[in-house]
Formats: structure tokens, sequence, C-alpha cells
């Protein structure tokens, strides 16, 4: 067991990969010497040269179609979009291609590119560095997207995206980074498609991923001052969404909130609270309850504490669950 | 010719000298419009001329030396049977047999001269119309029908041709060639100069006038120049995006586009496929020894449709299309191969018999593809399992099964 940050554990599962796997090359505007902008490739050049870790230029679409050739040559390309809103540039070659080189082949062959991408807000920042767009890319098939939010899953889920056959769009909680955990090098996270009970419940639950993992477990946290026994269900990944997990868990407590920081509208909620509808309708005792930003480009700094979902906003959500 | 070469990448390179830039010494402020993209005008590398007479060329005569009688007239095969292909291809589809028809007619020497160029382990990434470069890999003409009939969107396996799919959206394909190079770079780390150009692998990226406007192409050049990749990026001039001239994507010849990205750009006569093959194995082989990329702009003409959809008698003039019918490449390789005694009427009749029986199996073999099943698609998505395919094909399943006839049901039937 070692304690380590999420962005220190990601560094170390990169480290790991680039150890056992020779092909495998990180891709990204300022990973080499700079480490990355939140350095979280940091030493990784000095330790694995240039022709591993390489500063590309400054190129979304290029990172990421010539990192599709790279995979058709036979490497494991991990590449590194700096900020969420800049992943946009790649937009095309992420869903026109790399989704669709396995279908496109009949199943010859695919693209297992690792495409990182620190990503969400409640950093304080300018336009386009906290944008949570998983539900755009979740809405791809041929993509698988990983979601930790802790630092033992990101040790092992990096290893996990890197390994898969298919190409894994690996979200980063960035305002998550600095967040200490237990990290077992040794006994392996299960496999990141299987959604997680990180905290047990008899009375609603709470579905969640990423970034408001921690805000779910306080709000759970501050629901059994209130007599509430709230379940926390972490889905880890948005592409799969391991809805057997989350069905068990609302049969058993007949009550679901759903949040994430992106918009409610289309988003990974509104699929969550109709799957779970059309499995579990007769155990629920009120409908589900999405908790998400709003229909809006992604405010201002200054007035994002009013869009993010929060303690407050989940314990309002519980309220007016509990209130059928 | 004096040299203008401006190779930043390989100052010592032993690339052949010679004026391989366009209109070099044009540009500048004062006369930034002399050079027109719409005109041969300028140099432009030309080896067979439009009467068939073979020129000199003190840079690449060189490398058409090994050119005798007998490959001269495997390369009008080539080009007869491309264009075959695609006249049975154009019918098929005019009989709704295809979806849609992307013909090449007037570009069978830019795809045959470069796909000559290649070695067999070199990896192609073509657009939607290399249907000639195709043939140069040993790709099955049927195979390609099958992205036509609305059976597989890739139509044949890449890998045993090193001949890439068809990619339909623009210039998309251009960065997976540069990422390829760039894996080839490390798969050929620490090869001395002799192993490279015995054994080095280079890559060509094929895109048109109109792809050469995407952003894509843009960041390729970039990458490429800046790793010194060995991609040879082959742009395919035919005037023609659809309906848009080529004046519209660019104000100057698309090959100094290549002059901003630090490595050589060269316009070659697309018709001329000796010209094309010799451009093009100069290129391949500079990329192979790590010099890095080319831009060859094959200088060349659509005598057809962009599609089977189109109709170009709303944009341009029957006048055009005239005046480029003498260049027609086949027709200029024809005067030479008969004026230079290598080939009779016996060899051109043998030729267009062996067009008709490739037009006759392509049109079987096409019209007997098995449908695919929606189940094949469901199984492509993803290499691994993945709950929501398992429960969507599930369902399908299910579903269709419900439509299936119960043997009762079948046994009254046949009664009736």
């Amino acid at each position: 067991m070692t304690t380590m940050t999420i962005a220190k554990a990601i560094t170390a599962g990169l480290r790991r990969v680039l150890e056992q796997n020779p092909k495998s090359l990180l891709i990204g505007e300022d990973i080499g010497k700079l480490g990355g902008v939140y350095r979280v490739t940091e030493g990784l050049q000095a330790g694995f040269g240039e022709d591993r870790v390489v500063d590309s230029p400054l190129a979304e679409s290029g990172i990421i179609g010539t990192s599709i050739g790279l995979a058709l040559r036979g490497y494991t390309p991990i590449a590194e979009i700096q900020f969420d809103g800049f992943v946009f540039p790649a937009f095309n070659q992420i869903t026109t291609q790399l989704a669709k080189m396995r279908s496109r082949s009949e199943g010859r062959f695919g693209a297992p590119v690792v495409i990182r991408i620190p990503y969400g807000g409640g950093i304080g920042s300018i336009e386009h560095h906290s944008e949570s767009p998983e539900a755009l890319f979740a809405h791809t098939a041929g993509l698988r997207i990983m979601v930790p939010s802790n630092a033992h899953d990101a040790y092992w889920m990096i290893q996990e995206a890197a390994a898969s056959q298919d190409p894994v769009i690996f979200f980063e909680p960035k305002r998550r980074y600095w967040l200490k955990g237990e990290v077992d090098t040794e006994n392996p996270a299960p496999p990141a498609a299987a959604a997680q009970v990180v905290r047990p419940g008899r009375d609603a639950t709470i579905v969640t991923y990423g970034p408001l993992v921690p805000v779910a477990l306080a709000a759970a946290e501050a629901a059994q001052e209130d007599g509430r026994s709230v379940e926390v269900v972490d889905l880890r990944s948005v592409s799969p969404i391991d809805f057997d997990t989350v069905v068990e868990s609302v049969e058993k407590t007949g009550r679901l909130v759903v949040t994430h920081e992106a918009p409610t509208f289309g988003g990974i909620g509104g699929e969550i609270a109709a799957r779970v509808s059309e499995r579990a309708f007769l155990s629920m005792e009120a409908p589900a309850i999405r908790v998400g930003g709003f229909h809006m480009p992604y405010p201002v700094s200054k007035v994002e504490d009013q869009y993010l979902p929060d303690i407050d906003k989940l314990l309002d959500a519980l309220d007016r669950s509990f209130a059928y | 010719m004096t040299s203008t070469r401006q190779d930043s990448a390989a100052p010592d390179s032993a690339a052949p000298q010679g004026a391989l830039f366009p209109n070099a010494d044009a540009p500048g402020p004062a006369n930034r419009d002399a050079a027109n993209p719409d005109t041969a005008d300028g140099e432009m590398v030309q080896l067979l001329d439009q009467d068939g007479a073979l020129r000199a060329d003190p840079d690449f005569s060189g490398y058409i030396s090994d050119v005798d009688a007998q490959m001269l007239r495997g390369f009008y095969r080539d080009m007869a049977l491309t264009r075959r292909f695609d006249q049975e291809a154009t019918a098929l589809q005019r009989q709704g047999q295809l979806a849609l028809w992307v013909p090449l007619r007037g570009q069978e020497a830019a795809q045959i001269g470069s796909g000559r160029a290649t070695r067999s382990h070199d990896y192609i990434f073509p657009t939607y119309r290399e249907h000639g470069v195709a043939l140069t890999r040993d790709v099955d003409f049927p195979q390609m029908l099958r992205i036509f009939r609305g059976i597989s969107n890739g139509g044949w396996d890449p890998r045993e041709n090193n001949f890439h799919m068809y990619t339909m959206v623009l210039a998309a394909q251009v960065p997976h060639a540069t990422g390829y190079a760039m894996g080839i770079q490390r798969d050929q780390a620490g090869w001395d100069r002799a192993r490279l150009e015995r054994e080095g692998t280079a890559v060509v990226a094929y895109f048109g006038d109109g792809a050469s406007s995407e952003g894509d192409v843009h960041e390729s050049m970039v990458f490429a120049s800046s790793y010194k990749s060995p991609v040879v990026f082959f742009c395919q001039n035919n005037q023609w995006a659809i309906s848009v001239p080529t004046r519209v994507q660019s104000r100057i010849p698309l090959a100094e586009r290549a002059r901003g990205y630090g490595f050589p750009g060269i316009r070659v006569d697309g018709n001329d496929v000796l010209a094309v093959l010799a451009v093009t194995r100069w290129a391949l082989e500079r990329a192979r020894r790590g010099e890095g990329p080319v831009l060859i702009e094959a200088f060349t003409y659509r005598m057809s449709a962009h599609t089977t959809a189109d109709d170009p008698t709303k944009y341009r003039l029957s006048a055009e299309e005239e005046s480029w019918a003498p260049k027609d490449p086949l027709v200029r390789l024809e005067k030479h191969l008969r004026s230079a005694g290598h080939a009779d009427d016996a060899f051109f009749e043998q030729v267009a018999r062996a067009g008709d029986q490739m037009a006759a199996r392509v049109r079987e073999e096409a019209l007997a593809f098995p449908d695919p099943t929606l189940e094949d698609s469901f199984n492509n998505v993803y290499a691994e399992a993945h709950p929501l395919i398992a429960e969507e094909l599930r369902w399908h399943k299910e579903y269709e099964a419900g439509f299936a006839q119960s043997p009762a049901e079948a046994g009254q039937e046949g009664a009736r």
C-alpha cells in the first residue's frame, strides 16, 4: 500500500505501462520536459526518451490522427489532450475514425488508442478548461470511456485502458488530481466496466462518477444525520455502463439520484434514469432525479459554484425523492 | 534547369538537383499572382509528352532507366484494366447494382505510376478513388465493390496488400499515414543507410486538390516535417473538388505549399505514367533513407464525374473537357508504344479482351456477394466483450425470431 494523489497514481500507472509494453508511447502537448500542464507525465520522458514520451506539435486532430496511424502500425499510443475543451479539434478523428476502425475493418483490427483528458470544473479557470464532454463520446459506439474517482482506480484503470484492444477515452477528474488515497500496487482494482458500491445504504441510491464521487459520499454522510441511509455507486465507466449494479442497488433502495457535472439534458444521467425505469420500475418509490449542469456553456468561474452539483443540491434531490 | 530546391531538413540530401519547386523564383509580394494553380504553367516534370515522345529530364530520367518495353506494356495494361474496371463499376451503378461509384477516368497514370513505384512492404493510405493504385497492390477488384454495394464499409483486408481501406471523410487518413510512418521510424531505429535503402518502409498518403484544404492535411505535414517521417504526400490535382475548381482551394500551385512546411514539393504531369513513376520513386527513396516527407502534386484531370451522383455539365464547359482529351494518359502511352515499336494491334486487342474478361468476372462476383447480417455489425463494434452490445444483440435476435414462421405455418403455406 502506498499513499498517492490521483495525478501521481496515473503517473505510476503510465510508468508501469511504458515498462511492460515496449510498443507503448505517450504523445501530447507539453508532456515531455514539462511533464504536462498537470505534471501527470512528469519524469517519464527522462526515463523513457523522446521517442516514447513525445512532445507533439500543437494540433489535437494531428495528435489523435497520428495516434491512430501508430496503432495501425502495432503501437499502443496514449495521447494526452491538454484540457477537456480542446478535444474538439480532434472530434472528427475520434468519432469518424478511431471509433469506427474496427467496424470498418469488419472486425479484423481496430485502433487501440488511449486518450487521456483532464476534465471537469471547480478549478476557477477560464473558458474551455472546465468542461465535461463525456456524453458526446458515450453516444459514439466503438469507444470505451473510463472515469476514475480515486488513486487506486486511477493507477489500475490507466493500465487497463492501455491493455484494451478497444479505444479508450480516459477522463481524469482534474480537480481531484491532488486527492490522496491508498494504492495497492499488488492487487488490481476490478475492471472499469464494473461499477462499485462505494458506500452501502438502504434508503436511496446516488449514482455518479469521477469528480463528484467525494461529493456524493459527503452528501450520504450528511443524510445519515437525518436518518437516511444512502448508497453511493461509482460507475467508473460511462461506456459501457454497469446497469446491473445500478439496478440492483435501486431495487434495494427504491430511490435514485444521478449526478454529474455535465449538463443534465442529453447526459449520462438521463440514460441511467431511463434504463432503471425500464428494469426496476416496480421497485421505485419515486422518479429518478438528475442533478447536473444547466443547459448553458460552462459558466464563468465566479459563478461556477452555483452551476456545479454540490452536497446541498444532492441533499435537496434526496428530499424531493423522499417527498414522494 | 537551376536548382531551386529548398530542403532545409536534409541539406546534404542525395536527391537529384532540379526545379523541384514549380515557380519557385516567382513568389514574392510583387508577383505572387504569377503562379497559376489552374494551368500547367511553370515547371512540371514530364518524361513522355502528349505525342508519346520521350523527353529527357536531367533529374528524373535516371529513375526510369530500368523501364523496358515489357514494363511499358505492363503499365499500359494496368491503366487499361483500371479504366475497364471503372467502366464496369459505373455500369453496375447505372443498373442499380451499386449505391454509388467514384470514377477515376483520366487519373490512371497518376495512380499506376505512383502505385508501381511502391514496394510491397510500403503501406498505402488511399482516399476513395484509388482503384488504380489498388490494382498495383493486387487488391481484388470485385472485393472493392463491397463498399459500394452496401455490404462492407472496408471492402478488403488491408493487411494482405498493405493497401488501407478507403476513407470517406476527406483527408482523415492523412494523419493516419503520418502516424503509421512515425511507427515505422521507431521500428527502424538504428538502421544504417544501406539497410534503410534496402529494406526500409515508406508510406504514401493519397488525397486530392479539394482535401488539400482540410486541416488534417496541414497538421499531417507539420507532424511529418517535424519528425522527418517517411511519408510521401501524393496529391492528385484533378482540377475539380466536385464542382469547385482548384483555384478556390489554392492561389498557388499546391506543390509550392510544401516549402512552408520545410520539405520538397514537386509538380509532375499526372497524365504521364513515366514521370509519375520517376518522381514517386525519388520521393520514396528519399523517405526510406530517412530524409523526410515530400509532397507530390500530380497535375491531372478528372475526365468523368465526381461520383455517379454528380453532373459536371452544371459547372464546367465541354470545351474544357475536350481540351484535356488529347492528354489522355492511355492515348499518350499507346502512341509511344506504337511509335517505338513496342506494341502492335494484337497487343491492344489482347489487353481489351483481358479487360472484358476481368469486367465479366467483376460483375459476376459482385452480384454473387452474400448479404451481410446485422449481427455482423454488432460483432464488429468492439474487440472485447461489451454488455450493451450483448444486450442489444440478444434483443435483436429475439425480435427477429418473432417473425420466423413456425413449422406449422410453413406447412400450411406450402399446402396452399
